[in-house]
């Protein structure tokens, strides 16, 4: 097991450098912006030493590197500086946001996920078969409409027309977690059509992948039925591609909600990126970066991690 | 025998496949009987149909198969018109499969004993503990080490030679009728195969368990069955008792497949006062970050000579070649090329020494691009090591195909897929003699080859080194190969050359133990040679039980 915590290690760490190098370009980039911040807040009225004031007061007088250093060292400690425009923390404007993003994109994992592996399973079995087809048009064609279009479609039948669900998702303090549930189901949903094909097709494509190996001929020459063949016998060696993917879509999940956020007007923090950027309020752009960043290596360090897991031949070396 | 004793009954079976969009017999309306307890060995060259048929007496049809016309009769239940749920209640419970490849076939997900109990479990034979239990008895009775516990761990933990024994153990977890043998022992070293043999037998005799054993090796099978019958491209050829199959022939393909190991090429020997072409001096080599491969390795390869270098694989054959060719710069030690060091890697050479060393590769079908035509695949080395462009180029590539024996009018343009495996590994060949080499190794050249194809192979082979004088490092684990075309033997076991010498001295005693146990392990026609061995040797002297006692002393 010596090997499998050195390798765990070793991806964290190289997690940790990523992510530093994505905090250079993040900060940069942001300077990068055309427009000067003093004047998007003071306006065009401004005179030129209330200007250099705000200037000197918002630090933007120093050199860009003494600003990012004392950037990251804040950072480190989820420390995101203000908001320029409202003057609150970031950490308070987008922590509470970024909660309702997570419960979000679990809510539509948790439906996601095991639909789409039992589904791979099932097409898998029941390849090319009508259901298999239908299967895959049906996916297919949920992933490649926009998610704004779905989210109106899933809108205009499940709130406008059958009134099963709200069309906005507004939360509010004091929902019960029933209430909440039904509040978030239209957007969760969106989500889960959107990944399932993936997810799906990843499942089906790896387990055929394994049919032909002669382990599976002969698993089928000891007289194992069709559905064991694969779940016993073809599955246990598919998960490393699977769990790849699955990683890849739940990161989607996080970073990818902006547009479900505002079609559903969801709380969550895509909101407050639109916003941000809308008004350049630069440290609620960085904080929403990085914490994208994060999230898209958290994961993908947990696919690795459980693809390793799920190899035998390294959980049990010779 | 009576008709009652009949287990499997074939008749005017015809398996078809399906290739370029048509349906294409494989098997052709072939007929076979076998009785209770009774091994039957199926032979022939790979294409001759015996696994498809093997598959076939279990009613199964590979993908991209399908049985197509004549019947098989299992204890009286006729398979080809039996639903899918009928034929599964008999595998594994009554017909049991035995693999090629263990590593490959066991399933790397779960434990040994595990996949060793799915069929009796599913079957409801047996209560798990029980199974574990019967599990833990056969690998007793197959003598597998430690039987108590080899069960528990994972297929990658456990040796090739190990695995087939313990598949064995499994195909026989629900005591069935029959067992079909699908080439159980060809991707094992010889050492190793004389245990997996014994054990086979031994328990095959001991559960009266009916047999078909496949095979392309006729000195195994005539260890094995009881009767043969030999196929070629899906039809019977015939069919006899071992003894008289192997004494008495009939048709003339079974008496070419007995007759192939008849080429020898004369031993040469050593000129004297001369730089040997390539010495070895005290070379260690391993892979980056690994353990040490070769250990103090010597020795020399003189011009216009075959140096063949066998052993068991993991001993270091391959190995040796690469540090050769450059390929894979030794940590000790130095490569001389006519006494002159040679750069241990392969960038710091210049062309003309890159040009003295070239290689031919054991799968021909890896080894040539698909994509690339014949004349392209010659013509890059030629252009490359002499500069030939246009005319010049042609002539030379028709010249090597020439040389190879393939017509260039009509193999000049065409692509590696539309060849044999014969005439593929010669192209390969004809790759290695554009660069003009004084030196090429051939690393297992011939073992993917059937034997009479092969023997094809040895003979251009030979025939090359007279006309252009060229020295082969001939990497090999087949001692009949050896026979047919080594000068001189250079015997490796884990690294180190344990004995060398000309060739005649090779295959007359007294030798190194380890070379009399490989020696000893080579399957002979006799088909009493098993037995024999056994009694002569006793059953802990032999395969890698011996091997471990040579290297302890």
């Amino acid at each position: 097991m010596g090997d499998i915590a050195g390798l765990v290690g070793k991806r964290l760490g190289l997690g940790l450098i990523i992510l530093l190098v994505i905090s250079v370009i993040i900060f940069f980039m942001v300077e990068l912006l055309p427009g000067d911040i003093a004047q998007a807040v003071l306006g065009q009225g401004a005179t030129e030493e209330n200007l250099a004031a705000l200037r000197k007061e918002m630090g933007l007088d120093q050199p860009a590197i003494v600003r990012y250093l004392g950037w990251l060292k804040d950072a480190v400690v989820f420390d995101f500086g203000s908001s320029v425009v409202t003057q609150e923390p970031v950490t308070s404007i987008i922590g509470e946001r970024f909660a309702k993003t997570l419960f979000l994109a679990a809510y539509a994992a948790v439906i996601a996920v095991p639909v789409s592996i039992v589904l791979g399973v099932l097409v898998a079995l029941m390849r090319n078969s009508i259901f298999d087809r239908v299967a895959n048009v049906l996916t297919l064609t949920s992933i490649s409409s926009p998610e704004f279009f779905l989210g109106y479609i899933l809108i205009l039948y499940f709130a406008v027309k059958w009134g099963m669900f709200p069309a906005i998702a507004s939360l509010s303090e004091g929902m019960s977690f029933v209430e909440l549930l039904n509040r978030a189901f239209l957007p969760a949903l969106t989500l889960v059509l959107v990944v399932v094909a993936h997810m799906m097709r990843m499942t089906r494509a790896s387990i055929i992948n394994l049919l032909a190996s002669p382990y599976i001929e002969m698993a089928r020459l000891k007289g194992a039925p069709p559905l064991k063949v694969i779940v016993r016998h073809a599955l246990p060696n598919a998960w490393a591609p699977i769990i790849n993917v699955v990683a890849l879509n739940l990161a989607y999940l996080i970073t990818g909600v902006v547009l479900v956020e505002v079609v559903f007007v969801y709380p969550g923090i895509g909101q407050a990126l639109v916003d941000a950027v809308s008004k350049r309020d630069f440290p609620v752009v960085q904080a929403c970066c990085l914490i994208f960043a994060a999230t898209f290596i958290l994961l993908n360090l947990a696919a690795d991690v459980g693809a390793i897991l799920t190899n035998p031949r390294l959980r049990h070396p010779k | 025998m009576s008709e009652k004793n009949v287990l499997l009954k074939i008749r005017g079976l015809k398996i078809q496949g399906y290739s370029d969009e048509t349906w294409v017999d494989i098997i052709k309306g072939v007929d076979l009987t076998l009785h209770r307890g009774e091994v039957m060995g199926l032979i022939g060259e790979s294409g001759a149909g015996k696994s498809t048929i093997g598959a076939g007496a279990m009613g199964y049809a590979r993908d991209g198969t399908r049985i197509s016309e004549g019947s098989i009769e299992f204890d009286g239940m006729e398979l080809t018109t039996a639903s899918e749920s009928e034929k599964r209640a008999l595998r594994g419970a009554r017909i049991a499969y035995v693999a090629q490849s263990a590593a490959a076939s066991f399933n790397p997900a779960h434990k040994i004993i595990d996949q060793h109990t799915e069929a009796p479990l599913q079957y409801r034979l047996k209560k798990r503990m029980e199974a574990q239990e019967d599990a833990i008895d056969l690998y007793n009775r197959l003598r597998l080490p430690n039987p108590e516990e080899i069960g528990f761990r994972y297929p990658h933990q456990v040796s090739g030679g190990q695995l087939q024994r313990a598949m064995t153990a499994m195909a026989m977890s629900c005591r069935p009728d029959l067992i079909i043998f699908d080439e159980p022992t060809t991707a094992l070293d010889v050492t190793t195969q004389i245990e997996v043999l014994a054990a086979i037998r031994d328990i095959v005799e001991q559960f009266n368990t009916a047999a078909l054993y496949i095979t392309h090796d006729l000195a195994v099978v005539a260890q094995m069955a009881d009767t043969i019958k030999v196929l070629l491209k899906g039809n019977e050829v015939e069919e006899a008792p071992t003894e008289e199959m192997l004494s008495n022939p009939k048709e003339d393909y079974t008496k070419s497949l007995w007759a192939v190991r008849s080429f020898e090429s004369p031993q040469r020997y050593r000129p004297k006062d001369s730089t040997p072409l390539i010495a070895v001096k005290n070379v260690d080599a391993a892979y980056t970050g690994g353990p040490k491969i070769l250990d103090d390795v010597s020795f020399d390869i003189y011009e216009g000579m075959t140096v063949a270098v066998v052993g068991e694989s993991g001993s270091g054959k391959s190995t040796t070649a690469r540090v050769i060719t450059g390929l894979l710069p030794q940590s000790k030690g130095d490569v001389l090329f006519k006494g002159e060091p040679f750069p241990p890697d392969y960038r710091n050479r210049n062309k003309d020494q890159l040009r003295q060393s070239q290689m031919i590769y054991q799968m021909a079908d890896t080894a040539l691009n698909p994509k690339v035509k014949i004349s392209e695949i010659i013509g890059r080395p030629a252009q490359f090591y002499s500069g030939l462009t246009g005319v010049e180029l042609k002539n030379r590539v028709d010249e090597l195909l020439d040389l190879i024996e393939l017509d260039p009018s009509l193999y000049y343009n065409r692509y590696p897929p539309e060849l044999s495996g014969g005439q593929k590994q010669r192209i390969g060949i004809a790759r290695a003699l554009a660069a003009n080499p004084t030196f090429i190794v051939c690393d297992e050249v011939t073992s993917a080859l059937d034997q009479l194809v092969a023997e094809g192979i040895l003979r251009l082979l030979d025939r090359l080194q007279n006309e252009l004088n060229l020295a082969y490092m001939f990497i090999t684990h087949d001692l009949a190969t050896v026979r047919s075309i080594a000068d001189e033997v250079i015997v490796m076991q884990q690294g180190k050359v344990v004995e060398q010498g000309p060739k005649d001295d090779m295959f007359t005693p007294p030798h190194h133990p380890y070379t009399d146990l490989l020696l000893s392990s080579v399957p002979e026609m006799d088909p009493n040679w098993l037995t024999t061995l056994l009694e002569e040797r006793g059953v802990d002297n032999v395969g890698d039980a011996a091997s471990a006692k040579i290297t302890d002393s």
